[in-house]
Parts: C-alpha cells; sequence; structure tokens
C-alpha cells in the first residue's frame, strides 16, 4: 500500500489540491496515520511526473493561490488495476509484540507478566474503538475502520492467549523433566 | 480501586467443586452499581460456575457471595428465587426461551410470575421487543427465530422486570458477529439506560470491550489484581 494509491483513490472523486486531499484523507481513513501535508504535495508531484495525475489550474478562493490537481486516464486505470488485486496475505511475522516476547524469553524474563500487561492495554484501546463505533450516529468509515483495527486486536489477544496456556504448559513440562 | 463506591454485588474467596473437579478455587470479584464487567477466560476457567454463584442458582462450597449487603450464598431457597425473580435478569447462550410459547408471552412471563395482570404483562413485553427490534416476532414461537432475534427476546425477559443486575452467559456465543454486536448493542444500551449493572461471561475479547473492565479468571481464580477493599 502507498499514499500514492490512497492519493490516486481520493482524487477519483473529483479535482482537488493539497489540503483538501488530506482532509479527505482523515474523513475516510479515520483510524490510520495521518498523512503529512509535505507527504501529500511530494507524491502529488512524483504522480503528475509520471502521468497519473496533471494539473488542472489554481484557485485561492480568497486565501493563497492554490493548484488544483485532477486525475488522468492512465492514474485512473492505475488505481483501478490496484485496487482490483488480491492482497498476499502477509508471509513475516514482524509484529512488536511477538518479537517483545520471544526476546522477553530470550533474556529470561517473565513472558507471563508481559502478556497479561499486554493484554491490558490492548482491552483498553478495544473498550475505547467500541464506544467510537457504537456512538450514536457513528459514520460508516468509522465503524468500519474501528471494526478492522478490532478485529486485528482480538487477533492479537488470541495469539497472546493461546501462549500464555502454551508457556504454562512448556513450564510444567520443564519442571516434570527437572524433577525426573 | 478505593475510590469505588461499595460494591452491589461481591464474591469472595469462592470455592466450588463438582465432584473432584475444582471449578473455583478462591475466586473475587465485586460488580458495582451500574457498572458493566466482563468476565472471561479460557474454557473450564470457572467463569460460568462464577456467574452462577454470583446469581443464587448455585451455592458456593466456600466463601461469600453478598448482595446489596446481604448474603445470597446464606438464603433460604425461597428467598433465593423472589430475589432472582425481583432483581437480577439472567441470559444465557440459548435454550432459556420456553419453546411452547410465543416471543411475547415469554417476555411476559416474569412479570406474571411477580403479579402482573396478563394484559399489562404483555404491554410492558410488547414495548421491550419494539425497543429491541423484534415486535414484529412477538407471535413466533423460538423455534421460528433466528439466533439473533431469539436472544434478543431473550434479552427483552432479562431485563422486563427492571433488574438491578444482568448476568449475561455467553449471550452472543451462538451468534455471527453482526448479530453478536446488535444483541451486545441492546444489552449495554439498556444497562446503561436503566442503570443495571451487568456481569458479562464472554471468551470474545470484542464483546468484553463493551463492558468498562475486563476481570480474568484462570484456573478457578481471578489473574492480576482483583483486590477485595
Amino acid at each position: 500500500m502507498s499514499t500514492r494509491h490512497i492519493l490516486l483513490g481520493l482524487l477519483a472523486k473529483g479535482p482537488s489540491h493539497g489540503y483538501e486531499l488530506k482532509q479527505r484523507h482523515d474523513e475516510h481513513f479515520p483510524q490510520a496515520r495521518p498523512l503529512a501535508y509535505g507527504q501529500v504535495y511530494t507524491t502529488l508531484q512524483r504522480l503528475v511526473r509520471d502521468g497519473l495525475a496533471e494539473v488542472e489550474g489554481t484557485d485561492s478562493d480568497g486565501g493563497p493561490e492554490r493548484t488544483l490537481y485532477r486525475l488522468t486516464e492512465k492514474g485512473s486505470r492505475e488505481v483501478t488495476a490496484w485496487a482490483g488485486q488480491v492482497t498476499p496475505p502477509a508471509p513475516f511475522v514482524a509484529n512488536e509484540i511477538f518479537t517483545k516476547v520471544v526476546v522477553t524469553i530470550l533474556t529470561g524474563g517473565d513472558p507471563a507478566a508481559h502478556l497479561l500487561a499486554q493484554r491490558a492495554a490492548h482491552m483498553e484501546r478495544m473498550r475505547e474503538l467500541t464506544a467510537l463505533k457504537t456512538a450514536p450516529g457513528a459514520d460508516l468509515t468509522t465503524v468500519l475502520s474501528a471494526d478492522y483495527a478490532l478485529n486485528h486486536l482480538d487477533a492479537d489477544l488470541r495469539w497472546m492467549t493461546t501462549t500464555q496456556a502454551r508457556l504454562a504448559s512448556l513450564t510444567a513440562l520443564t519442571m516434570e523433566v527437572d524433577r525426573a | 480501586m478505593s475510590n469505588r463506591p461499595a460494591p452491589l454485588v461481591a464474591a469472595r474467596d469462592l470455592v466450588k467443586s463438582y465432584g473432584r473437579t475444582p471449578a473455583l478455587r478462591g475466586a473475587c470479584l465485586e460488580v458495582g452499581e451500574g457498572e458493566i464487567v466482563a468476565v472471561t477466560g479460557a474454557s473450564g476457567s470457572g467463569k460460568s460456575t462464577l456467574l452462577h454463584c454470583l446469581a443464587g442458582i448455585v451455592r458456593p462450597d466456600g466463601g461469600t457471595v453478598t448482595y446489596d449487603g446481604k448474603r445470597v450464598d446464606l438464603l433460604p431457597e425461597d428467598r433465593l428465587s423472589e430475589l432472582r425473580r425481583t432483581d437480577f435478569g439472567v441470559m444465557f447462550q440459548f435454550g432459556q426461551l420456553i419453546p411452547e410459547l410465543t416471543a411475547v408471552d415469554n417476555v411476559a412471563l416474569p412479570l406474571m410470575l411477580a403479579g402482573t395482570a396478563r394484559g399489562t404483562a404483555q404491554e410492558r413485553a410488547e414495548e421491550w421487543l419494539e425497543r429491541f427490534g423484534v415486535r414484529e416476532q412477538k407471535d413466533l414461537r423460538p423455534g421460528e427465530l433466528s439466533g439473533g432475534q431469539e436472544q434478543r427476546v431473550a434479552l427483552a425477559r432479562a431485563l422486563v422486570t427492571g433488574p438491578r443486575v444482568v448476568f449475561a452467559d455467553e449471550p452472543t456465543g451462538a451468534l455471527d458477529s453482526l448479530a453478536g454486536e446488535q444483541v451486545m448493542t441492546a444489552l449495554v444500551g439498556a444497562a446503561r439506560a436503566s442503570g443495571a449493572a451487568v456481569l458479562l461471561i464472554t471468551h470474545d475479547a470484542t464483546v468484553a470491550a463493551y463492558a468498562d473492565r475486563e476481570v480474568r479468571l484462570r484456573d478457578g481464580a481471578v489473574v492480576g489484581a482483583e483486590v477485595p477493599a
């Protein structure tokens, strides 16, 4: 996924300038990491360079002059093709929680205590997201993005629960072996 | 935790075995007035037994259960039945509705058992069915309802008497995620509106996230710090 494709998707709603694209982004992807303005402008310049977007003109709307961008035919084909591609199921486990648990085991720490504390943090965030999506008048993008975040946090939690149970049985096994 | 108001429901050092199988080994839990608490844990961790003890359905072998300052575990059977009828609402994963009765009669039943006239009871029951979006199904029997509709009828039945505590044991356990969401939104919304406390048993973190806090059970005891005041 790239800022490039996100901006092409946002431009598909109609010509726009950088500031408005940043606003559209935050509206459509409410739980995503916010886009930096600088990133918006450099990406727009690259899209123009590659023929995926073009400058439509400028408007000032009483304030400073702003450049309006619009999608080209090529850009439109590019973003549609990208959105239609099946995403490869993530092949590499590169999650910080997983890594910290492994490092905790390597360094002789207490992974069970770590998992318990991490669970509390996850549950706290899940309560916030649940409150957000069930609030009266929550809009569709908020509900969808909260659902997405909740399901991923839930997947983390299920892995943590299984790991805790595995660690407990492994510890019990080690103690049996030590006694034997 | 010291700032929390006096608990409405409290379990202290609960012990319970079924034959030689221990289900609870010293579990402690407090639920404040109007508080929504989720109890989570693996299968066999003692979640349901804890709920049964707190709701006065099962007597613990040891420890104490108090409700509004009274010892529930010491109440004679008739007083216990009365308490369950007047102050508690109970909801399970399934099988709680009477199959021969229509949805509206199932919901009206607890009111009629408490002495409300049939007509009035049915009116109130219909209001609750309306509130949970199942009024159109009022004349259907449980077997004719979808899983989500059945749980919303069960929820109406648990709340129709205006309980101060709702005990919900895996209320969404048999439902898909959207039907489960409807049931949880209805349960939490109604509890918040009436000020009822909820003790929610679930193995599902997305369901537990509707509660104010989570209490985790392992091997019949609470994990981490659920320290009695």
